[in-house]
């Protein structure tokens, strides 16, 4: 059963994290990467992590996605018209993640399968906030100001520019 | 119970579609997409290994590397918003200055 969920959502983690790549609409591209999100939750929801699953369903497909979709919306991105690469670079991208796929095929097989332990409550939110908040506690302060520094170089960055600025024409 | 392998070969596969996504396009909002789907992977393999060891700092990782995620994404959709205002594209080819 749980093997049979774990196909599942492999199948649809891959095949919709393919169709982000291929498909020619990035609005598109944007829906199925959600759907990849969601089947990585799952995934977690699987390996006992419940907590993370959560904050992945929040933090990716509600505010990341969001986010992205927003952008695109903007800057009415929704026609098919980008450019495409020629076929001979298309050809080169393929083999490059081909042989990159290689290399990690090969260095994963011959591993040592790793025993799991009994089920433990590791995910849960009590255990990993006792985590976070004793070893990972420092760490847990400078994400937050990780997280203002962000904030505060988006909204320069996206302020308007006064009119005497240079600006750069690439065009 | 799921071998560990199983995880592995499958983030394997999401990383290599991430970098597959990288060098195939040129629309600069899908390469962001993909490095997001490469960071995904990387989350899954550090969630199993945290699950298969007991041990809850892989998850713990996983949460920072959520909120860098998230700034990261905050900052490059800015730089995007910037960078169509200048050339009117999302096409990576136009930004080619550093390139030679």
């Amino acid at each position: 059963m749980t093997l049979n969920l774990f196909y599942f959502l492999s199948f649809v983690a891959v095949l919709s994290a393919l169709l982000v790549v291929l498909s020619r609409s990035p609005v598109h591209s944007v829906l199925y990467l959600i759907v990849t999100f969601f089947s990585i939750a799952g995934h977690y929801v699987l390996l006992n992590a419940q907590f993370l699953a959560v904050v992945h369903v929040i933090v990716y497909a509600g505010a990341i996605m969001v986010l992205f979709l927003y952008v695109i919306m903007l800057l009415n991105l929704n026609k098919e018209s980008e450019p495409h690469k020629s076929n001979l670079l298309k050809i080169a991208a393929a083999i490059c993640a081909g042989l990159l796929m290689v290399v990690l095929v090969g260095s994963l097989k011959g591993t040592d399968m790793l025993v799991q332990q009994a089920p433990s409550d590791i995910g849960y939110v009590k255990n990993l906030g006792q985590v976070l908040f004793t070893d990972f506690l420092l760490p847990f302060e400078i994400a937050s100001i990780l997280l203002l520094a962000a904030m505060v170089g988006a909204v320069m960055l996206g302020k308007a520019e006064k009119p005497d600025d240079n600006k750069i024409h690439m065009k | 119970m799921i071998p560990i392998d199983y995880y592995l070969w499958l983030a394997a596969a999401l990383f290599t579609i991430g970098v597959l996504g990288v060098l195939f396009r040129r629309n600069a909002i899908i390469i962001f997409m993909c490095i997001e789907l490469m960071l995904n992977a990387v989350n899954l393999v550090m969630v199993a290994f945290s699950t298969y060891l007991n041990d809850a700092a892989g998850q713990v990782f996983v949460f920072f590397i959520m909120a860098v995620a998230a700034a990261e994404v905050a900052v490059g959709l800015a730089i995007l918003i910037v960078m169509y205002r200048n050339t009117q594209t999302t096409d990576i080819n136009v930004l080619n200055r550093l390139k030679w």
